[in-house]
């Protein structure tokens, strides 16, 4: 579904991500972890086509489909969807509001009629249910004033209604106690089908004990360092990071 | 919602869409003004003396006056009194004595402009006066509202029908000598739309006026008198639109609301979308208007909602006097500027009663080489113990070209006042944008909602149908400033 | 109209008749500006009410004396400093000392940035400059010892006018803290009019504490002009307590990126005191922070005026500036006028400003009252923390805990114990 090839991307003058390779299929899990600075979520940014970020070299293929030549909205109506590390408050705009756009536009680029405000309203219920949302979260404001825990289930609340193709979860975990955590996961795992791919990106293993990962792999100076299967994640987090630094000059793993 | 394929550049170029002509017959007074011409105009509306010696006495005044030195970010090309149209109207073709009646032309004018001057196809909950130039072409649902006790009629036809009325309350909230433009429309002022609201009459519609200026050269001086006796509500709307042309014109209303006893409320809405000139500002309406509402009764309550997008300058700030004890005035403004656009606008709360309070709430967008000032006085003065007022101004940026100025003067002379003032001016996020085109939404569509968002407490205050005009309006305002 | 043009005159003819005598202060070159700024004075006038920076501030009450200037022999007693051992380089004298002393320095910066060609005041006392205090901290060098600089009227200056003039010029990466002090005789009518030039270079911070406590029938105005350069601080606290007419006038201007600038104030007035705080803050370049914070206390038929503006020029992006003014109305005779202004023409900034006017919040009156607390304590003590919120952002620990114990004084309130500060 998604193929990465020798992606290099830059901010500004600063080489962040140098050849990273990627291969996700329908229906599996990928984590990828690394310390702070190494690349993850700048990877996320280029793959939703975040324009801070300069692609120099590699390509990305969606479904056959050359990513990087599509602007945001074409790749999120495409099928991608970033859950945002630092979600965004859109003052005035309520989230039901706010989500319909979104699920009109998307209905349109694939040639299905657009929802009316009843079937719209009867898919948002079915969601909530899936999801544990409480509806007054609907009626507020995108993020505005939510808890930092309501604004990552409100993120994995959105990519439910949005049935995206990929989904990639941004340091989702971050700043989450544990109940929240569970929360999230919890949504995530209701999201899995054979039809999707979800790349979960995070700092720590915690979140890998839900959600649990078909790949985990390490991003490591803004390359792809080591994979494994999910006890790699154990590993990382009984040994820490620096015991991989000697593999950063090595050939990657393809 | 739109889905906006269309680059960005078509979208700039998109054209004002009232900016067309009506080829009609129309009778114009001389360019120039003298008291000659007064006495023309008064004459042909067939006015009695003391409305006569009403304007003179305040043309007399305008001529010693001096034209307002601009604020310093206001810049404003010279005007010349002496090359403007004081009077145009659509010559009539008989006296009409039904709505049936009005010219083709002028029907099928307002129907382009969405305003139906038939009954039966008018949404039933709004009455319309149309004013077309200088005069009012049409009143629906006179009948109607007759049978409550309201009266909803033209200015001309006010003095000639109720000239108790008029007499006793015209220029008693704005004075011919007010200000500049005040006392110009006081000697000139051709018509506009005069309504009474009887005590303890809830009126059962919306009222609402069209204004349309079409003549070029004209200047379009309306004014509009508003009276609600104890225990009456009532809500006005009015709305604006004129033909595109290189010259500027002028308009400068002059608007009276008087809540004469208690707990009598008037709510005043606008959607002014004058032509705006072009993208190098040429052309366009200069708008000057007068508008002040009186609380005279204990408990009553003024309300000024606009939405203001059109113009290519805009100048003026409604106004509430809170006279009667517990009176609430209240100000909920959107102004857009785009291109080289320029808008002062505010409000002025002067607080002299006990308990009196106000609320303003200004949202200010600018694009493009746009201008946009909040200037608003909130006063409180000894004898308003107890008086309340909460602003907040908000100001948008879209693009770098263009500026956000806040100006509130708050003056405060009871120590039991309690006055709050909040104010910020942020830019269209990146990351908002962003996070929008990563759900599928396009740049214009994660603007426009972003844009509406923002402005989301004013348009719960107009009247339903009217919100929605404003969301579009804005919508289409703002194509063309994101790039 | 003709009494105010007469009394311009008056500071006119005085000009003339002690041009001598203020030609031997100084340079040529210096008497030259002297001479330029009388004829601008003369040019200028007096503001009129129509002028908008002066619109809630009636000159009247001043120009209708007709102040004789304090002769410039006797500066030596008005002017004082208490200053700790400095190092090699740091210049810290009377303005007379270094206009011969350090020439070059004061022809190239004094007179260069407060703009006498435009305001009345300062163009009056630019041609009258001959006294006052230079500081000058070269490159590198922090004084971690205020400099206490004291600006004081005497008993025999009745009817006089003092021009103070100030310049602070702080060198790279430099560093140093200013306590002004000005003061005066109670029974006097005499007239502070005061210029104060600070250039902080790039990198240097200044820290400036303005003590205004003049006599009670004093007419103060000081002007302050701080050029603030690259990634340097300047902060300000500006206390005013005395004076019957007094116009505080700050102007800040950034000349180059990543500066930030802090103004604080306090402004307490009775009787029929009139206190005007003025500040602009212009941002003139990007990534510039400033926050400013004043707060007004106003008893008896004291009027205060508060005119704060943000500028922000359309090159500044990334501006972000925050403005607060808070009056309390403590009678039903005082009045305030306040006017925040922001005036943005960058579009990546983020501003906000806000005022309020009121009283001491009911609920915590109430609250303090249901814990036991008398009506007229709860509100003195409410009074004092209202503005020790401003005495206890200044970092000077004397004249932090010298005003601490007059506003406690002032509200009736028993001494805080040190213990209790730590608890």
């Amino acid at each position: 579904m998604l193929e990465i090839k020798n992606l290099h991307a830059r901010v500004e003058d600063k080489e962040i991500l140098r050849g990273v390779n990627l291969l996700v299929k329908a229906g599996e899990v990928h984590a990828i972890m690394g310390e702070n600075g190494s690349g993850k979520s700048t990877l996320a940014g280029v793959l939703a086509g975040r324009d801070a970020y300069e692609v120099t070299e590699g390509e990305v293929r969606f479904d056959g489909k050359n990513l990087l030549e599509l602007d945001p909205e074409e790749r999120a109506r495409e099928g991608i969807f970033l859950a945002f590390q630092y979600p965004v408050e859109i003052p005035g705009v309520s989230n039901t509001y706010f989500l319909k756009a979104a699920v009109n536009a998307i209905r349109q680029h694939r040639g299905l009629p657009e929802y009316d405000a009843r079937e719209f309203l009867k898919l948002v219920r079915e969601k909530m249910r899936l999801i544990h949302m409480s509806e007054d979260l609907l009626k507020r404001p995108v993020n505005e004033g939510f808890s930092g825990g309501e604004k990552k289930r409100n993120e994995i609340f959105q990519m439910a209604v949005l049935d995206p193709r990929l989904a990639i979860l941004d340091e989702t975990d971050s700043g989450l106690d544990i109940d929240a955590l569970k929360a999230v996961a919890d949504g995530v795992n209701a999201l899995r089908s054979p039809d999707r791919a979800i790349i979960v990106i995070t700092h720590y293993q915690r979140l890998l004990n839900y959600i649990v990962p078909d790949q985990v792999h390490v991003l490591m100076r803004g390359r792809i360092v080591k994979s494994g299967g999910k006890e790699l994640a154990l590993e990382l987090e009984e040994k820490g990071y620096k015991w991989l630094e000697a593999s950063v000059r090595e050939p990657q793993p393809v | 919602m739109t889905t906006a394929t269309s680059t960005i550049q078509e979208l700039a170029n998109r054209e004002y869409q009232h900016g067309f002509v009506t080829d009609i017959e129309s009778e114009s007074v001389p360019r120039g003004l003298n008291e000659d011409i007064i006495r023309l105009i008064s004459a042909k509306k067939r006015e009695p003396d003391w409305l006569l010696d009403w304007r003179l006495k305040a043309f007399r005044h305008w001529q010693t006056m001096e034209e307002p030195r601009w604020w310093p970010n206001l810049r404003i090309g010279p005007i010349d009194y002496q090359d403007i149209i004081y009077y145009s109207a659509p010559k009539p073709k008989k006296k009409l004595n039904s709505l049936d009646e009005v010219d083709p032309e002028l029907r099928r004018t307002f129907e382009k402009l969405g305003i139906s001057l038939d009954e039966q196809k008018r949404l039933a909950g709004v009455a319309v006066d149309a004013v077309f130039d200088s005069v009012s072409v049409a009143t629906t649902f006179k009948k109607t509202l007759a049978e409550h006790g309201i009266i909803f009629c033209s200015f001309s036809e006010a003095v000639r029908e109720h000239p108790a009325l008029v007499r006793k309350y015209l220029g008693s909230v704005v004075p011919y000598n007010d200000n500049f433009f005040a006392a110009l429309n006081s000697a000139v002022f051709s018509d506009g739309s005069f309504c009474y609201i009887p005590k303890g009459v809830r009126c059962p519609m919306e009222l609402s006026t069209y204004f349309r200026i079409n003549s070029a050269g004209t200047g379009q001086f309306e004014r509009t008198l508003i009276i609600a006796e104890e225990g009456s509500y009532v809500s006005y709307l009015e709305g604006c639109t004129a033909p595109m042309r290189d010259e500027n014109q002028l308009h400068a209303a002059v608007v009276e609301l008087i809540a004469v006893g208690e707990r009598a409320e008037i709510k005043y809405s606008t959607v002014q979308n004058w032509y705006p000139g072009d993208k190098e500002g040429r052309g366009g309406i200069y708008n000057f208007v007068t508008k002040r509402g009186a609380c005279r009764g204990v408990g009553s309550k003024i309300s000024w909602t606009q939405v203001e997008t059109g113009s290519a300058i805009t100048w003026k700030y409604p106004s509430v006097i809170l006279q009667g004890d517990n009176s609430i005035g209240e100000f909920y403004s959107v102004a857009l500027t785009n291109h080289k656009q320029q808008a002062d606008t505010g409000t002025k709360m002067i607080h002299i009663g006990k308990n009196t309070r106000s609320t303003i709430v200004s949202k200010g967008i600018s694009a493009g080489n746009g201008q946009n000032t909040y200037r608003g006085l909130v006063k409180v003065l000894k004898g308003a113990t107890g008086a309340r007022n909460y602003s907040q101004c908000d100001s948008l940026l879209l693009g770098d070209r263009c500026g956000a100025h806040t100006f509130p003067y708050i003056e405060v002379k009871n120590s039991t006042a309690k006055v709050e003032h909040e104010a910020s001016t942020s830019k269209i996020g990146e990351d908002q944008i962003f996070y929008c085109k990563q759900r599928g939404l396009s740049t214009e569509d994660a603007v426009n909602m972003i844009v509406n968002g923002f402005c989301k407490q004013v348009f719960l205050n107009l009247p339903m149908e009217f919100a929605v005009e404003a969301q579009k309006l804005l919508g289409v305002s703002l194509e063309g400033s994101v790039g | 109209m003709t009494e105010v043009m007469e009394r311009q005159n008056t500071y006119l003819a005085a000009f003339e008749r002690l041009e001598r005598e203020l030609a031997a202060a100084g340079t040529p070159a210096l008497h030259r500006l002297r001479k330029a700024a009388a004829a601008r004075f003369a040019e200028l006038g007096f503001p009129g009410p129509r002028d908008e920076e002066w619109r809630f501030t009636p000159i009247a009450p001043l120009a209708r004396i007709p102040f004789e200037p304090a002769p410039h022999d006797r500066m030596n007693g008005s002017c004082s400093f208490r200053i700790p051992p400095l190092p090699k380089g740091v210049i810290v004298c009377r303005l007379s000392e270094a206009m011969h002393k350090h020439a070059a320095l004061i022809e190239q910066h004094l007179a260069r940035y407060a703009d006498w060609k435009k305001h009345p005041f300062v163009a009056l006392n630019t041609a009258f400059v001959c006294d006052g205090v230079f500081v000058y901290v070269p490159r590198g060098i922090v004084l971690e010892e205020p400099l206490f600089l004291d600006f004081h009227a005497g008993k025999d200056d009745d009817g006089r006018v003092w021009h103070y003039r100030s310049l602070v010029l702080l060198g790279e990466n430099s560093q140093v803290t200013l306590v002004d002090n000005y003061s005066g005789p109670m029974e006097c009518t005499y007239f502070s009019n005061a210029v104060t030039e600070i250039v902080v270079g790039p990198g240097a911070i200044v820290d400036h504490y303005k003590l205004q406590r003049e006599g009670d029938r004093a007419f103060h105005l000081a002007v302050m002009q701080v050029q603030i350069g690259r990634a340097a601080n300047f902060s300000s606290h500006a206390i005013t307590q005395g004076g019957q007419w007094v116009r505080n006038e700050i102007n800040a201007v950034f000349e180059n990126e990543g500066g930030e600038c802090t103004l604080n104030g306090l402004y307490q007035a009775n009787g029929e005191q009139l206190v005007d705080n003025h500040t602009l803050i212009d941002h003139a370049h990007p990534h510039c922070a400033s926050h400013e914070l004043y707060k007004g206390i106003l008893d008896g038929k004291a009027r205060g005026v508060f005119n704060g503006k943000i500028y922000v020029r359309q090159d500044a992006q990334r501006t972000d500036a925050k403005q607060t003014n808070q009056t309390l109305l403590l009678s039903d005779d005082a009045t305030i006028n306040t006017k925040p202004q922001l005036e943005i023409y960058a579009d990546d900034v983020k501003c906000t400003h806000g005022a309020t006017v009121g009283q001491l919040d009911a609920e915590s009156l109430f609250y303090l009252r249901s814990r036991g607390v008398g009506l007229a304590e709860a509100r003195s003590l409410l009074t004092y923390a209202f503005a020790n919120d401003i005495v206890s952002r200044i970092k000077v620990a004397s004249v932090r805990e010298e005003l601490e114990r007059s506003l406690l004084q002032a509200h009736h309130l028993p001494a805080v114990d040190a213990g209790e500060e730590d608890a």
